[in-house]
């Protein structure tokens, strides 16, 4: 069996490689015009007469599919020179990981790959299994993004790092597991030697993409590709995973290729970035230039539509409109024209090539480029600008009355939710007791919103189906408008408590039943709460409008929108009996950063317009920022500080709102440079297992600066919430502000 | 997990026992002696009935209460015949076992291989063919197979001129000699085993594609081939190993399932095994049989179930631990 | 659902998924499409509409009744007068077959919808409101495994011959709901938590129909798909059962005893056997070419979306888990019914 699939192999190996070396030959000389577009910009002057390492030329890829040939990649270039952090953003769909997958040889067999990929000159496009088996995980080696999946679930740790380095180096087990050992104590895994035994799911998130990078690194690679490493992970520990990496480029001198959504991360992290949309790089260049100086209106969409935690005062975001084409059936001119806002005729006519226009430091893909200049001017464009920015809604009356003369829609006291820990596979037995949430209190005054943030595991969403539940928990009580949930009983006065409060979930597919058309999804809360036909007829365009989406559209069905249409479905329904109280879980996490901006100001116009309140529960501090009006941060089931927005960003108080603060990534390269981060050390203890004392002990930074007998007081002593300032409190005995963004 | 056995003891119970009053209630045992030649006074009868506890007469409570007496003290009761059930038990067994050995193991490892394999070569030759293959004869009663090859079987002896191949009995008793009856039990062994093989092969290749095309889409055999192992290397070291430990244990629940034998090749073919003996002792009546297969079918399912169960998570970490 | 896959677009462009042709219509459409493209199942269908105009048109064309006998030929092979031959008793093979189709044909789908029904009901049930319910449902499940099926069915088999056929039936139907139930079960739990459903819940809409309009139509595909091989599995049962006497029983015939009355003779008189087997395993096939059919239809995993998906990498992580679990048990069930 093994023999004739290894024929098989081969042949077809060797097949491709015809393919694309004859295609090569073809593309090579269009293929040129960029790669000395690129080696002109003054970013590689930089690196003197250095070499690239990796050039990457003219790569297209594409995949056949029922419709057609999906053009995933169409004619990327760039070269990382020795050291070198090279970063690639771009938003689900543009090419980046195809791209990069390209490079290692690791697409299916269906893709079509043409175009050049040189390492030390020699290009690597065509050859056989055998010889880019030699020059994976040695030469080039990759970090995926989700370190679980990426782990073969029945081997150790260890027995895959050891596989990694015995594939490429003639050692004995014992010296490969000695050097396992080290790598694993080199990218910070605590007692390396009994975790080198450990099963891929013994492991945190975090520890995963250690171990990753160890078995990256195991081999000294010359460049690192890393891809999205850090997109599964929680802001804390993505900055632990970044200073891993960052160590790692450190110790083995590799290059890296960092791939990602984030603007932010990329802007601390990388030397040089380039930015792709619809399958091509439409900006290129050292990360100073693109971030302070973008050329392309893609570019600068995407960063104005980034929320962020230095923004003082509130603004609306501007989202980027539309939708990135269809790769099978890309339009002939710009594929960024449809959402460009200053797209001319000849963008519809030719797609731009990848240059640097006149004034320009470095190459962009746009015909206007040349117009987009810093502060604008006469003929000119300025970028800032060429965005229209939506109005800040007005404030509705409720809001603009003071808080404390305000009604509360929502009091949590003391909630308690505790679940029974159980063991065993074959055989079952309670062991401990998860405290998913420990005492929670929390009020959401009228027109209020309140953000309910924390990493994952920290209890949020137990908290919030606790409230939606309306069980009235273990412990405490959840009073909803004015009536305690447990003094309402039966199923009908329960429904009438529902009318009121409703929810949006993070992942809006999964939130539809993708078996019912949209208008029919609309109308069941409508019949549930007793609407007759023609009533609930007339209300569902009413709510289509009222979201942004086309009222003719009723009869499609969810999975016929993109995802931020039907998070905008989501809201729909949840508003269509007029509720006062939204709880969103995560409303915008799933979506692309210019997609999110759209929903985020959606909800906002319709807080004012309705006068709304919010519970809105997220991860990204970035985002409650922008939305919320007063923050709880939650650690371990409990609500560390809560207070004001301003306040708590300004003087966050507890030493976890302040590390998780000093951990979001800023999308301003200067600024991320000089920021000093607060790295916690481990993970979030789980839930079964909560510290003596401050539940934050073992990983607070603060604690580690205290004398024994104020350690002795965070030990025993469990900190309550105490005042710090108006409407700011912290539960922290030693609370101190901090300025950290 | 003694909650789980003792769940398991009370479900065994209650079958069998409904299985009692089943067979005891509807089968007719008398029937077998009023056809026999000469045919016995009633008396008689009635007096064999009641020493085989299988009186009509008395109540089928009482009768039930004997049968568990005897169980509890390593009796099965008598046969239809006055013999004992529990040597038959033992010879029948023994039967299915030498019948069914040589089919699973053929069975399970091309089983694994072919749908690997399949799998491998998603819509190519290979695994369009098999899996229509499969199909074919997933789609037929093992009845129809067993018939067909009978029939091939008997062409091909026709134009060797000879009896090649042998399709009915264990061997050929008539001979002696250790040699002449071991190529006679292997001539005997050829049909039924095509038959068995076929069928699990079909089976579990079907699985193997499925778990094996699962694994084929993984991040992590693409993190093996990212560092440097070769697809061939990556596919059997950490592709097959994962996506075999599903199919674990459902091997070994076939394998402990042998016990029971295999009704059908076993009527068809003439093997007097244990699946044999669940017809036959339906046909004749012969409610202590049919009550003593049924006690231990179900015994076996459940051993297997759980032996299963430990062997899954001896091997797979992920249980181990969680 | 390789719709899922879409980039992001924002109401005011116009509805064209990324990565996808325009004009892409509901997911029905899409299956409808796929499976329109399986040229195996459209065999499938047409050959089982052929076996269903040939059971119950044959009949009419064809001067014997299964009842007849011919006492001018015993044993003949095909023939102008007997198209299908004549066995030891005179009767003609074709009307035998014709008759014995039509049973199996009934048997085969009124089982499996009868299964499928009872199935998605109880499994649903079972698991969205677990406690007591719960364990009872699993409970009998559990026990009827443990039964002795096959023996069962064979010793009740007299009273069918007294009664009805729809006896056996009901018995084969009874026997063979646990292990789609438990697979139902199953992803109800996880249905049940998913995100579309705590809305319904959180809307305040009511558990039964939160059970029939949302949880059950979700695993629309699995238990159509279920539902086929339930067809198959009782084809294969009933006949199995027939031919040891312990199913249809005389004078009525089915595939099944058909096949068993002439196995003594099929070694010389082939035409016995092949002809009413060979009807048997078409109708077999047809049905397994229907059900794969679908299943390549419905699931994204059979078809090379997944590859595609898995290049130009999403959020989107994919959730089959539960088909896979499916297709495990499913081996389990062939096994436990057709017993080999």
């Amino acid at each position: 069996m093994s023999d004739t699939s290894q024929d098989s192999d081969t042949s077809q190996d060797s097949d491709t490689s015809q393919d694309s070396g004859t295609s090569q030959d073809s593309t090579t000389e269009e293929g040129l015009t960029p790669v000395i577009e690129t080696s002109k910009e003054p970013a590689a002057d930089r690196h003197g007469g250095v070499p690239p390492l990796l050039e990457v030329s003219d790569l297209h890829v594409s995949f056949p599919s029922e419709a057609g040939p999906v053009r995933a990649v169409r004619g990327v270039s760039y070269a990382v020179r020795p050291g070198e952090v090279l970063g690639i953003v771009g938003e689900s769909g543009s090419g980046k990981s195809v791209s990069s997958m390209a490079v290692l040889g690791l697409l299916p067999d269906s893709a079509d790959i043409r175009g050049s990929i040189r390492m030390d000159g020699r290009e690597l496009l065509g050859l056989n299994d055998a010889k880019m088996s030699k020059i994976r995980g040695k030469d080039i080696a990759m970090v995926f993004q989700d370190p679980l999946s990426a782990l073969t679930p029945v081997y150790s740790i260890g027995t895959q790092i050891i596989e990694a380095i015995q594939v490429h180096q003639d050692v004995d087990k014992v010296k490969a597991r000695t050097r396992a050992v080290e790598l694993l104590d080199l990218v910070g895994i605590p007692d390396p030697h009994q975790r080198v035994d450990a099963f891929p799911h013994e492991f945190s998130g975090g520890m995963r993409q250690r171990a990753m990078i160890a078995m990256a690194i195991a081999n000294d690679p010359k460049i690192i590709i890393a891809d999205e490493p850090t997109t599964a992970l929680d802001v804390t520990i993505q900055a632990q995973v970044l200073e891993v990496l960052k160590k790692a480029q450190d110790v083995t001198g590799a290059a890296i290729v960092m791939i990602t959504h984030d603007l932010g991360v990329i802007a601390g992290f990388a030397d040089r970035v380039m930015v792709m949309y619809a399958g091509r790089p439409v900006e290129n260049g050292p990360v100073d230039e693109v971030y302070y100086r973008p050329r392309m209106p893609y570019t600068i969409g995407l960063l104005g539509s980034i929320p962020r935690v230095d923004d003082d005062e509130r603004r609306a975001l501007t989202p980027i409109d539309g939708t990135p084409p269809s790769m099978v059936s890309l339009p002939q001119g710009c594929p960024f024209e449809a959402r460009c806002p200053i797209a001319i005729d000849v963008c519809r006519e030719r797609e731009p090539e990848l240059v640097t226009a006149p004034g320009a430091n470095h190459p962009s893909a746009c015909h206007r480029s040349r117009e987009l200049m810093e502060g604008g001017g006469e003929g000119l464009l300025d970028p800032e600008t060429i965005y229209p920015v939506p109005p800040v809604p007005e404030a509705h009356e409720i809001e603009r009355l003071p808080r404390a003369e305000r009604t509360a829609v929502l009091e949590v006291d003391n909630l308690v939710k505790h679940f029974p820990l159980l063991k065993g596979a074959v055989f079952k037995r309670r062991i401990g007791t998860v405290k998913a949430v420990d005492g929670i209190t929390l009020e959401i005054k009228e027109g209020e919103t309140l953000g309910l943030v924390g990493e994952s595991g920290c209890g949020k969403t137990t908290t919030l189906l606790e409230i939606m539940d309306l069980t009235g928990g273990q412990a405490g009580s959840v009073t909803v408008f004015g009536k305690d949930v447990r003094e309402v009983k039966g199923n009908k006065a329960r429904k009438a408590l529902r009318r009121d409060m409703q929810i949006v979930f993070q992942d809006p597919m999964a939130s539809l039943d993708a078996r019912m058309p949209i208008g029919d999804i609309l109308a069941e809360p409508l019949k549930t709460h007793g609407w007759d036909r023609a009533r609930t007829d007339a209300r569902i365009p009413e709510l289509l409008e009222l979201v942004g989406l086309n009222p003719d559209h009723a009869d499609r069905f969810p999975q016929e929108f993109s995802g931020g249409q039907r998070q905008r479905v989501s809201i729909a329904r949840a508003l269509a009996l007029e509720p006062k109280l939204v709880v969103l879980d995560e409303p915008v996490s799933a979506l692309d950063v210019s997609i999110q901006a759209g929903v985020l100001n959606l909800l906002d116009e319709l807080k004012s317009r309705m006068g709304l309140s919010y519970l809105f529960v997220a991860h990204d501090l970035s985002v409650v920022r922008h939305i919320a009006d007063r923050i709880a941060v939650m650690y371990l089931g409990r609500i560390v500080e809560l207070g004001e927005t301003k306040s708590v960003f300004h003087e966050p108080s507890h030493p976890y709102t302040q590390a998780l603060l000093s951990a979001v990534p800023l999308p301003d390269p200067q600024k991320e440079r000089a920021r000093e981060r607060i790295l916690l050390t481990g993970d979030l203890p789980s839930p079964a297992n909560v510290p003596s004392g401050c539940r934050f002990r073992n990983r607070c930074p603060k604690y580690l600066q205290l004398d024994a007998g104020d350690q002795q007081r965070c030990e025993s002593e469990d900190p309550q919430l105490q005042s710090l300032a108006p409407d700011h409190t912290a539960a922290c005995h030693f609370a101190e502000a901090l300025a950290v963004v | 997990m003694l909650r789980r056995l003792a769940n398991y003891l009370i479900l065994v119970i209650v079958a069998t026992s409904l299985a009692y009053f089943l067979a005891a209630l509807s089968l007719n045992p008398r029937s077998n002696f009023e056809a026999q030649k000469p045919r016995p006074t009633n008396a008689q009868i009635d007096a064999t009935l009641k020493t085989y506890n299988l009186d009509p007469e008395t109540p089928v409570v009482v009768r039930y209460a004997r049968w568990v007496d005897g169980i509890a003290h390593g009796n099965l009761g008598k046969d239809i015949k006055g013999g004992s059930v529990a040597d038959d038990f033992a010879r029948k067994v023994g039967v299915s076992i030498r019948l069914l050995v040589i089919a699973t193991l053929i069975g399970s490892i091309g089983g694994v291989l072919v749908g690997a394999y399949g799998a491998i070569k998603q819509y190519r030759f290979f695994d369009r063919w098999t899996t229509l293959a499969s199909f074919f004869l997933l789609a037929m009663p093992v009845f129809v197979v067993a018939i067909a090859l009978q029939m091939f079987a008997v062409n091909i002896n026709e134009s060797a001129g000879s009896t090649l191949i042998q399709y009915t009995g264990e061997y050929n008793p008539t001979l002696s000699g250790f040699w002449p009856v071991m190529l006679s039990r292997l001539q005997h062994l050829i049909l039924p085993t095509i038959t068995l093989t076929l069928f699990q092969i079909a089976q579990y290749s079907r699985y193997q594609r499925n778990t094996m095309l699962d694994v084929l889409g993984s991040d992590f055999l693409r993190t093996a081939r990212a560092k440097g192992l070769r697809r061939r290397t990556a596919l059997m070291k950490h592709g097959l190993r994962t996506a075999i430990l599903p199919i674990v244990p459902l091997l070994v629940y076939n394998i402990v399932l042998l016990f029971t034998g295999a009704t059908f090749t076993e009527t068809i073919f003439g093997w007097h095994g244990m699946g044999e003996w669940l017809v036959l002792s339906i046909t004749t009546n012969d409610v202590n049989a049919v009550a003593a297969v049924s006690l231990f079918t179900a015994a076996v399912v459940l051993v297997a179930g759980l032996l299963s169960d430990l062997i899954y998570s001896a091997l797979d970490p992920r249980v181990r631990f969680s | 659902m390789s719709i899922q896959q879409n980039v992001e677009h924002e109401p005011e462009a116009d509805a064209t998924p990324a990565l996808l042709p325009p004009r892409r219509s509901g997911r029905g459409r899409l299956t409808l499409r796929r499976f329109a493209r399986n040229r195996l199942a459209l065999v499938g269908i047409g050959i089982l509409v052929l076996l269903f105009l040939f059971a119950y048109v044959g009949p009419l064309v064809d001067k014997w009744g299964y009842n007849d006998h011919d006492f001018t030929a015993f044993l003949d092979g095909p023939s102008g007068s007997h198209w299908f031959g004549t066995d030891q008793a005179g009767t003609d093979i074709f009307a035998l077959t014709t008759r014995g189709l039509q049973k199996s044909l009934i048997i085969g789908l009124l089982v499996g919808l009868i299964t499928t029904t009872l199935a998605a009901t109880l499994g649903a049930v079972a698991g969205y409101f677990g406690r007591w319910i719960d364990r009872v449902v699993m409970w009998i499940v559990d026990m009827l495994l443990v039964l002795p099926s096959f023996l069962i069915i064979a010793v009740l088999s007299p009273t069918f011959a007294k009664s009805s056929w729809l006896i056996l039936v009901v018995l084969l139907a009874l026997f063979s709901w646990m292990i789609t139930a438990r697979i139902v079960r199953s992803m109800t739990l996880t249905l049940k938590d998913r995100e579309f459903v705590k809305a319904a819940k959180y809307m305040g809409v009511s558990d039964m129909r939160i059970i029939f309009r949302h949880i059950l139509p979700s695993m629309a595909s699995l238990l159509i798909i279920d539902g086929t091989i339930q067809v198959s599995l009782a084809v294969i049962g009933e006949s199995s059962l027939s031919y040891f006497g312990f199913g249809i029983q005389p004078p009525d015939v089915s595939l099944g005893t058909v096949i068993a009355d002439g196995t003594s003779y099929a070694t010389t008189y082939q035409w016995l056997f092949w002809f009413p087997a060979g009807f048997l395993v078409l109708f077999g096939l047809a049905i397994a070419f229907i059900g794969d059919g679908l299943r390549d239809a419905y699931d994204p995993n059979s078809s090379n979306a997944k590859a595609q998906a898995k290049a130009i990498k999403e959020k989107g992580k994919s959730k089959d888990g539960e088909s896979d679990e499916a297709a495990g048990q499913r081996v389990g069930s062939t096994e436990v019914l057709s017993q080999a």
